[in-house]
């Protein structure tokens, strides 16, 4: 093959592996909004806490990578659980204003303490995939970023069918819908929004371990999270198979920035989601799936 | 004999007076006196911290015109404050203007971006707002970061000093009494802004917007305009903070900034000019004595261990937003006027 179109597949497959993600981030904003209507700021420091947890449970206390996992993925439902408990529970019905603030609020205190408690020092965390990259074609992808597609991809599909088909998803649609009504036909609202922000939360520190196999860890790891924003408004707020799509087009369209024009503007690649959530932002608020904000007089 | 039993207003400009009664003017002279005085007890490091809280007094002020009264959430409000900082570096460094002037520039050059920022953001409302001012926040770290050849990237610039009319204010106590008049004078200017015609649209922006437009609100002329204005302080704020800093430098306009300031504005209560000084003075203040106090303890019993960094009066910021917005959603004013209708109406409940 010629090597410009060589060059050009791999930074569409390494954008499809990071943007795969940003999917999966994305779609722990995308469940706690279509409960809530509230926008998460905090999922980043969530994804960051597990990440951590993770690497500590392996490097300090010689756990196998299976079991430091699981224990993640138990200890962020336990804190879903209980951040839904203490925080968020009061906010409900409040403005969009104080819901937004709070999520700042607690993005904020979780980075420092998890900065204090674990240092803000760059670690490498350590992976359980094989360094050996695979080749397809003279294109590159490594074990990691391979496993981060295979996992998103497959968790998003659980999701999107979990919502659909089961009892369970199917009561918390119901809740997130319209809390009065769902609680007459008898479903426990409470305990379906604990269980929002458990499966959000869990999603969240998955997203961090994949996310930590392929970035340096520090205190700015959260910051990723944030470049999750273009992937859900681009597939609509409320829309799980957009925020993957959404995830997957923002991923390749920063590697490609990247890959072309950061030898011409420095910095363009970390800027160019930011810049182009402001433009989808401007020209498409709702996104390609998202439901219209109808407002009623 | 006439006995008052309260003050009765007759006419509509003695409703919206400022001092509405003598003795409101009195405890404010009072006030005043106090705050004149101030430094003359103070030490230097006391002077410079109320140096710092008179600047952020400024910012929060300009962020509840926007927040709290237009009801436009922005969490890129550090973008203005940035800009208006290197306004001053760049300017200050390239023609050497009076420094009045150049805090004025700076505050208009703020403005403008704000007036071209909130345009496009028109159309946007709650959380689209908020997720596009911060994009828009973003944006501009990353300018200061790489545009080098502007700002000088990382290392910053530095920052002419402050003069007035030939006047060096050169020492702590000086600057303190330049600041002072300028939060006396952007505060009163503001608390007219929001008690004319255009504060009255911008709350009715803010509770309802549509039903604004239908009365005869121009949503465009008057969202704009809280975008200026807001910035505009902010590029004051950012200007003196230059100042006071003597160099700039693009880390420290950060997304924490923005929260901070917000976090500033919910502490000391949305929609309102006292709110946004008493939380000013309050986030400023608290986590300084906090420092102290445990610098205090650890040195009296020997402890160590423990460093009271700018990370711990980060997750302070952090833990009072939350309290209050779960506990005290009005803010210190709102306590404020709890305890004045308790004394005033005491001993009675009501």
């Amino acid at each position: 093959m010629e090597s410009a179109l060589i060059y050009f597949l791999q930074l569409v497959v390494s954008g499809l592996s990071v943007g795969s993600i940003y999917a999966i981030i994305g779609i722990g904003y995308v469940i706690i909004y279509k409960s809530t209507k509230i926008l998460n700021f905090a999922h980043g420091e969530i994804m960051m806490i597990g990440a951590y947890l993770c690497m500590v449970l392996i490097s300090r206390f010689h756990f196998s990578f299976t079991a430091a996992f699981i224990v993640t993925l138990l200890f962020s439902a336990l804190m879903g659980i209980v951040l839904e408990r203490i925080i968020f529970r009061p906010m409900i019905g409040q403005p969009v204003f104080a819901g937004v603030m709070i999520t700042l609020g607690l993005s904020i205190l979780l980075r420092t303490s998890t900065g204090m408690v674990f240092g803000y020092g760059n670690e490498v965390f350590p992976s359980p995939f094989s360094e050996e990259p695979i080749v397809i074609n003279e294109i590159v992808i490594s074990h990691a970023h391979m496993w981060a597609i295979l996992v998103s991809c497959g968790v998003v599909c659980m999701l999107v069918m979990f919502f659909r088909y089961s009892n369970i998803g199917i009561s918390m649609r119901a809740a997130a819908e319209n809390q009065i009504n769902a609680f007459i036909i008898g479903i426990n609202v409470k305990r379906m929004f604990s269980l929002t922000w458990l499966i959000a939360a869990v999603t969240g520190s998955l997203a961090g371990v994949l996310l930590s196999n392929v970035h340096v860890m520090n205190t700015n790891l959260s910051m990723v999270a944030i470049k999750a924003f273009p992937a859900i408004v681009l597939g609509g707020l409320d829309s799980m198979g957009g925020a993957l799509l959404g995830g997957l087009v923002i991923g390749v369209v920063e590697n490609l920035v990247g890959g072309y024009l950061e030898v011409y503007i420095g910095g363009i690649k970390e800027i160019s989601v930011y810049i182009l959530l402001f433009v989808i932002l401007i020209i498409k608020p709702y996104g390609f799936f998202g439901t219209e904000e109808i407002e009623k007089v | 004999m006439v006995v008052r039993s309260r003050t009765f207003v007759e006419t509509y400009q003695e409703d919206i007076a400022l001092f509405r009664t003598i003795w409101t003017k009195f405890w404010f002279a009072l006030l005043l006196i106090v705050i004149l005085l101030t430094p003359f007890i103070g030490d230097r490091y006391s002077i410079y911290i109320l140096n710092i809280s008179g600047i952020c007094i400024i910012g929060a002020i300009g962020l509840n015109i926007l927040i709290g009264y237009t009801g436009q959430i922005s969490i890129g409000h550090a973008a203005f404050i940035a800009i208006g900082a290197y306004t001053t570096a760049i300017v200050g460094n390239w023609i050497p203007l009076p420094s009045l002037c150049l805090i004025l520039l700076s505050g208009l050059i703020a403005g403008i971006t704000g007036v071209i920022i909130g345009i496009p953001c028109l159309r946007l409302r709650g959380l689209y707002l908020a997720m596009a001012t911060m994009s828009f926040g973003v944006i501009v770290e990353y300018i200061l970061f790489h545009w080098i050849g502007l700002t000088n990237g990382p290392m910053g610039l530095g920052i002419p000093p402050l003069s007035i009319m030939g006047f060096q204010l050169d020492n702590h106590t000086r600057f303190y009494y330049f600041i002072l008049a300028l939060v006396i004078i952007l505060a009163l200017g503001a608390k007219n802004l929001t008690r004319m015609k255009i504060g009255r649209a911008f709350v009715a922006i803010r509770d309802r917007d549509i039903a604004a437009s239908i009365i005869g609100v121009n949503l465009t002329y008057y969202k704009v305009l809280a975008f200026g204005v807001s910035s505009f302080y902010a590029g004051i704020c950012g200007s003196l903070l230059a100042y006071s800093m003597t160099h700039v430098n693009p880390e420290y306009f950060n997304l924490f900034l923005s929260v901070e300031f917000i976090g500033m504005i919910i502490v000391g209560g949305l929609g309102s000019i006292a709110g946004s000084i008493l939380g000013a003075l309050f986030m400023t203040i608290v986590p300084e004595s906090l420092k102290f106090f445990l610098g205090f303890i650890r040195d009296s019993f020997g402890l160590t261990g423990f460093e009271f960094t700018d990370q711990v009066r980060v997750a302070i910021y952090g833990a009072l937003i939350i309290l209050f917005l779960i506990f005290e959603p009005g803010g210190l004013f709102a306590i404020w006027q709890r305890i004045k209708k308790f004394f005033k109406m005491w001993p009675f409940s009501y």
